[in-house]
């Protein structure tokens, strides 16, 4: 596995929280998508040999939890709530406008493989609706406005980047 | 009437300008006081506190969490495990994000004070893996309470000795539910467990005895060790004690989070003076009380019975904007008090379009484990589905009823209820919208807010 030196020692560190080993699957799969960006077949034997598993029991979790990717996405993962006190306030609308800012679909990655614009079921900040997390960050009462405003950054970074 | 001054108990600091979520901030404000106080008297005397108190969890269910912990097997000789659910993932609930965002050493010394009285040497915070950055802070506070040893070996030189980790879950709302989340903290798929035979205390975590709470109840229990089970029962009504946080969402003009004493407020003094009322020029069509798969509520409908007042039974004749906001009376009517997740509709929206929302995410999030629910809440989806979207077949509404009707009591776990209560409700008390769908391929008006 072509993992960071410091993701292999949080992956040591993680085991020891549990007195089972199987019960680090869930942490180990987060740490290895954070390094690695998805999760590949070689990732659940790797994990099945370091937990002592079949493979089968570490494919079955990563199919089960929405947040576990078999495919890589783009550089960042726009994720907008769906769910129904979003979809009152404009979530629909906010995810409208990401799609066209970046002129890609849900689910895809945008052409210049900048991000990849989702829906996600709640995202547990309802009063503050409608809301999108962007990689780790949460962004609130994110209207068609203020979406345009993130997109505009969004660039703007990734342009400075090139 | 007015509605009640709201009284802060765990949304204490919670907002307060200048308040952090660093150690150092917590102590400035008596932190950890009521742990160096708790780990000076015998567990039996906190857990004797906490069933004094009447404090029912504010997962969702509402059952007593004395009660809960004096299920727990001591006798096993097997460790016990105390898991704190913070896998809030009910729509239209956000209460436990703040508390973990804002004020995480209030849920490690309520944490670590529970673990005390139940003799847990490891407990493990199951955080929902939308919060990446709730996780962060709280493994930041976890460091921080171990360096000043309020966590880890020798508690404060007592001899106790108490690890708490945090756990991520990876997007999926059946880890809410205490079994299928037991499941997956031994890493594997969410799946529930039967209960009976086996009940977390008795047979949880790695088949020993396990306690899962919610993270308000946690920090309900260190308020309750502060000033005594007794004086906490008085806060409430009988059978309500404590404060309860509503989280309001949807069509009000202050939405957020509002901390009572339970059972003091009604939803009117809730939403029209505190939430400050419908949106301009809008009025109220319907609500759903606790969290998105609670029974809706709809205006203008009367809710009669007898309840019991003290030694007396009186009659009742409610509206929505009477009912007080408690764990019973919203039984009482029909719905529930769930986790305090209050979603609010104006008449601008559509219910079948509603409906069609809240369906999406219950199939999206079946286990899959009970045929009933897996199939059942996809079916449910697929019907107010095509009724939005115009291609609705004569009978849908009560297919789509007939459909709700058939899960509820035939699943492994409550997922069953949850998924068919919104159904149920919404097509009995919105029967005429359903109908108008399933009559004519109604098509929905093209400037609406969109919902599916």
């Amino acid at each position: 596995m072509n993992l960071k030196p410091e993701t292999f020692q949080r992956i040591d560190e993680v085991i020891t929280h549990y007195p089972v080993k199987r019960s680090a699957t869930l942490p180990l799969l987060h740490l290895i998508q954070e390094d690695a960006g998805h999760i590949s077949d070689e990732a659940i034997t790797w994990i099945a040999t370091k937990l002592e598993l079949q493979p089968i029991n570490v494919l079955e979790v990563v199919t089960f939890y929405p947040m576990f990717r078999r495919a890589p996405i783009g550089r960042r993962h726009i994720k907008v709530c769906r769910t129904l006190s979003c979809a009152l306030s404009g979530g629909f609308k906010t995810c409208e406008t990401f799609e066209k800012e970046f002129s890609t679909h849900r689910g895809e990655i945008s052409p210049d493989g900048e991000v990849t614009v989702e829906f996600v079921e709640c995202l547990a900040s309802c009063g503050t609706a409608p809301v999108v997390l962007i990689d780790e960050t949460l962004h609130t009462k994110v209207d068609a406005t203020k979406a345009k405003q993130l997109s505009d950054q969004i660039k703007a970074e990734a342009a400075a980047r090139k | 009437m007015s509605a009640p001054a709201q009284q802060r108990i765990i949304f204490q600091h919670i907002d307060e300008p200048g308040y952090t979520n660093d150690i150092e901030c917590y102590l400035r404000n008596g932190g950890y006081e009521v742990l160096k106080k708790s780990v000076g008297r015998k567990p039996e005397e906190l857990i004797d506190e906490v069933k004094k108190s009447g404090l029912r969890g504010r997962g969702g269910a509402g059952f007593p969490c004395g009660v809960k912990w004096g299920l727990v097997d001591r006798k096993s000789g097997k460790p016990i495990y105390l898991i704190v659910n913070a896998d809030e993932s009910e729509p239209g609930t956000f209460k436990d994000r703040y508390i973990m965002h804002q004020d995480p050493h209030q849920l490690i010394e309520g944490t670590i004070i529970s673990c005390f009285a139940n003799n847990v040497k490891q407990a493990y915070i199951y955080i929902r893996g939308e919060m990446p950055e709730g996780a962060r802070i709280l493994e930041k506070a976890i460091a921080e309470a171990r360096a000043k040893n309020f966590v880890g070996p020798n508690i404060l030189g007592t001899g106790y000795s108490c690890e708490i980790y945090v756990h991520r879950g990876a997007g999926a709302y059946i880890c809410g539910e205490e079994t299928g989340l037991i499941e997956s903290l031994e890493g594997k798929r969410a799946n529930p467990r039967i209960k009976p035979p086996y009940f977390p205390a008795v047979l949880g975590l790695y088949q020993c005895p396990t306690i899962v709470n919610n993270v308000e109840t946690l920090c309900q229990v260190k308020y309750i060790c502060d000033v005594g089970g007794e004086a906490y029962a008085k806060i409430g009504t009988p059978g309500n004690t404590g404060t309860r946080i509503f989280c309001v969402s949807g069509h009000v003009q202050r939405p957020g989070y509002y901390e009572f004493p339970a059972g003091t407020i009604t939803m009117g003094q809730l939403l029209n003076d505190v939430c400050g009322g419908p949106l301009p020029g809008r009025t109220f069509k319907a609500v759903i009380p606790g969290g998105s798969s609670a029974k809706v509520l709809k205006f203008g409908e009367r809710y009669k019975g007898k309840r019991k007042v003290g030694a007396d039974m009186v009659d009742y004749d409610w509206g929505v904007e009477d009912v007080p906001m408690d764990f019973d009376s919203l039984a009482m009517i029909g719905s529930m008090g769930g986790s305090g997740g209050v979603i609010v509709m104006d008449d601008t929206v559509n219910m079948v379009e509603a409906l069609a929302n809240i369906n999406a995410f219950y199939s999206h999030e079946s286990c899959g484990q009970c045929t009933p629910c897996r199939e059942g809440s996809l079916w449910m989806k697929k019907i107010s589905s095509r009724m939005v979207n115009g291609d609705a077949r004569p009978q849908d509404g009560a297919l789509l009823k007939s459909v709700a009707d058939q899960i509820p009591g035939r699943t492994i776990c409550a997922f069953g209820e949850a998924c068919s209560w919104p159904t149920q409700s919404f097509t009995i008390k919105f029967k005429d919208e359903f109908d108008a769908y399933s009559e004519v391929k109604k098509t929905l008006p093209a400037d609406r807010t969109v919902l599916v």
